[in-house]
């Protein structure tokens, strides 16, 4: 939850002292358990849920105890389904409301039934993905509980010492961590990303408890109403953190002309576009494709970054590629130090050159598969 | 109507540096700026002045300096500013922010009441996003974030109907004033401050509430004690133990470079090929 703490002035060396919240008062030491906010929308668990799993399960099995999911919905959603397929990433359990003011989310009903949940069932960790969704129910839970949370999470650890939830994030546009506990209040809340945890490998044979739960609250106690939802157009839908290849551009690539030489590459790699930050405010290319702390995080099986220079920035969004290739002009510049492959050159020229590689490689072997 | 519209002054995170040693901000010569994302707000708040008539307020929290970040805006057009300042918010996460600045808003509401209050989608310094969300909580506001356009305001029936950037799609909310609304970067593009506006701004006298000023009541919510998290750790990215393989334009020409690369990609990850080719063929 922390709000950039200034490095200087809550140093790790700092001793425990006046002020901060550190003692566990013995009612929150009843709280056991490591919890999963499941979101869901029009028939579709969101993947990072899953990651999300996942990492509960690492962590719960740190700390000795049971992996629940809590799920909430309309009265005619599978929720159920839901339910079992996250026992099959890992979890124990599963907390589900069903409910028609439950149908597409809102803030208020959602807060109330997390909220409820929570107070009943008393989790000590609490985990939810930042989106766009659980970034607006987190922040309202954890201001309705009064307990800690904390964002965008790259690095989720149980602490030796304290038994606590230590979870690091970047933070001043990722030139630094700092990871951040709540001790002496429960839940534990925090965010992670989509594509930050690793996909868990589903277990087809596990089981787990299912729990009904209801929410105690009708249509005309809620004030905003969801009057429509359009869905993006199928083109224009940019699945950049589970594209498997990621053709990059920075401003290096000096005009909006020569970008389409990045389009280009990925078109022939069957990937999605991405871009820094300079390049989307430039207008170059939509939000959707940004690369980094302000935009997404990618896990590409292939990145390649062309006249990307490789401020922390945008590092910190891609750094986890399985294999990133990074073409600069300039040999000293960040992003070859992150790099597998570097060619030091005029992107606008190896782009072409790559393209051509690419397509006559693949025109090659599918005349031999055929 | 009457806005407010919350802002925060953050290091240009653009230009900040890390002493590769002491690992702590290095902050000389790092410009101070408003909160980009606070922008998109502050002018979708001057478009409702300039349609309903009114006023903005804008009320930031920070250490005297800060003064600066709200002068800005208004040289943009923001009507009134306050900086609530005080030792006692030193500290403070974002639990103890959102109570902070939620009894600011409370206070500049004693003078004239508020209609909305507006922040930025998240800061360039925390990215939490969460100090929106807890001000709308703390003070019982409905709370619309990642909002793409105010569709409709209806001042007479006390309404408002905006698009919401949500996963997959945007939704269609309408709620009752008062509320609390974060805006989506890229949704507006902010106005110009004139020379005149500036000079003016430059005069302003900014307003500076200490604790009691601001109504603050339970100084056991506000800065270190009113914060639940605990920084335990701060440190810097680790390098990459292993070195780039670089290929070498000057000995070989363009081509044999990119087929020579394609051989090493494919070679370092072995499904990438057949993954590749699988959707060639689909």
């Amino acid at each position: 939850m922390s709000e950039t703490p200034t490095p200087s002035a809550a140093p790790a060396k700092r001793p425990a002292g006046r002020g901060r919240n550190l003692e566990l008062s013995d009612a929150l030491k009843a709280y056991k358990g490591v919890w999963v906010f499941i979101e869901h929308d029009r028939g579709h668990v969101h993947s990072v849920s899953w990651e999300l799993v996942g990492e509960a399960r690492k962590l719960a099995d740190k700390l000795g105890c049971a992996v629940a999911v809590v799920v909430l919905g309309g009265p005619d959603e599978a929720l159920e389904k839901f339910a079992n397929e996250a026992f099959t990433y890992g979890a124990d359990k599963a907390y589900i409301v069903h409910d028609p003011v439950l149908k597409g989310y809102r803030n208020e009903p959602f807060t109330k039934g997390l909220t409820d949940l929570v107070n009943k069932y008393q989790p000590e960790i609490l985990l939810l993905g930042a989106t766009s969704m659980g970034r607006d129910l987190a922040g309202s839970v954890a201001t309705t509980l009064l307990t800690g949370l904390t964002a965008d999470c790259t690095e989720l650890n149980i602490d030796p010492a304290t038994r606590a939830l230590a979870a690091t994030r970047p933070t001043f546009g990722g030139s630094l961590y700092c990871t951040i506990m709540t001790l002496a209040y429960r839940p534990q809340m925090a965010t992670v990303r989509p594509r930050v945890m690793l996909m868990p490998k589903a277990d087809a044979s596990r089981t787990g408890e299912i729990v009904h739960d209801t929410l105690g609250m009708v249509e005309t106690q809620i004030v905003t109403k969801l009057l429509d939802f359009i869905a993006d157009a199928q083109s224009n839908k940019i699945n950049l953190p589970y594209a498997d290849v990621i053709v990059s551009g920075g401003k290096g690539l000096k005009t909006p002309e020569n970008f389409k030489l990045v389009f280009e590459l990925a078109r022939v790699l069957g990937g999605e576009v991405g871009a820094t930050r300079p390049c989307v405010q430039a207008g170059w290319v939509e939000a959707d494709r940004q690369v980094g702390q302000t935009g997404k995080t990618v896990r590409p099986k292939l990145y390649i970054a062309a006249g990307i220079s490789g401020a922390v920035q945008h590092r910190v969004g891609m750094e986890a590629s399985d294999v990133i290739i990074a073409i600069n002009t300039d040999a000293n510049a960040p992003i070859f130090d992150i790099a597998h492959y570097g060619i030091v050159g005029n992107a606008m020229q190896v782009l072409p050159a790559l393209t051509q590689a690419f397509a006559a490689h693949f025109a090659q072997r599918s005349r031999k598969v055929a | 109507m009457h806005i407010v519209v919350c802002i925060k002054q953050v290091p240009d995170s653009a230009q900040i540096r890390v002493h590769p040693v002491t690992n702590t901000i290095m902050r000389q010569g790092v410009p101070a700026i408003v909160n980009p994302y606070d922008l998109f707000s502050l002018e979708e708040a001057l478009r409702l002045k300039d349609k309903f008539g009114g006023k903005v307020t804008v009320l930031c929290m920070g250490p005297p300096q800060a003064e600066e970040a709200l002068r800005k805006c208004i040289s943009y057009g923001a009507d009134d500013a306050v900086l609530v300042t005080d030792r006692a918010f030193a500290g403070a996460d974002t639990l103890a922010t959102s109570y902070a600045l939620a009894a600011g808003v409370r206070q500049i509401a004693k003078e004239q009441a508020v209609d909305i209050v507006f922040t930025g989608k998240q800061t360039i310094d925390g990215d939490t996003a969460q100090v929106g969300p807890g001000i709308a909580k703390r003070m019982g506001l409905q709370l619309l974030t990642y909002v793409s356009r105010i569709v409709e305001t209806d001042l007479q029936g006390q309404t408002i109907t905006v698009e919401r950037r949500a996963e997959g799609g945007v939704q269609l909310l309408k709620t009752a004033l008062p509320c609390l609304i974060t805006m989506l970067e890229n949704t507006n593009e902010l106005r110009f401050a004139g020379l005149p506006a500036m000079i003016h701004a430059a005069a302003y006298p900014v307003r500076k509430w200490n604790k009691e000023e601001a109504g603050i009541e339970d100084l056991e919510k506000i800065g270190l004690k009113g914060s639940p998290t605990v920084v335990s750790k701060v440190f810097g990215p680790s390098p990459r133990s292993q070195k780039p393989e670089m290929l070498d334009l000057s000995t070989s020409n363009l081509r044999d470079v990119s087929l020579n690369l394609l051989q090493k990609v494919f070679t370092r990850h072995p499904t990438l090929e057949a993954d590749l080719l699988m959707k060639e063929m689909s």
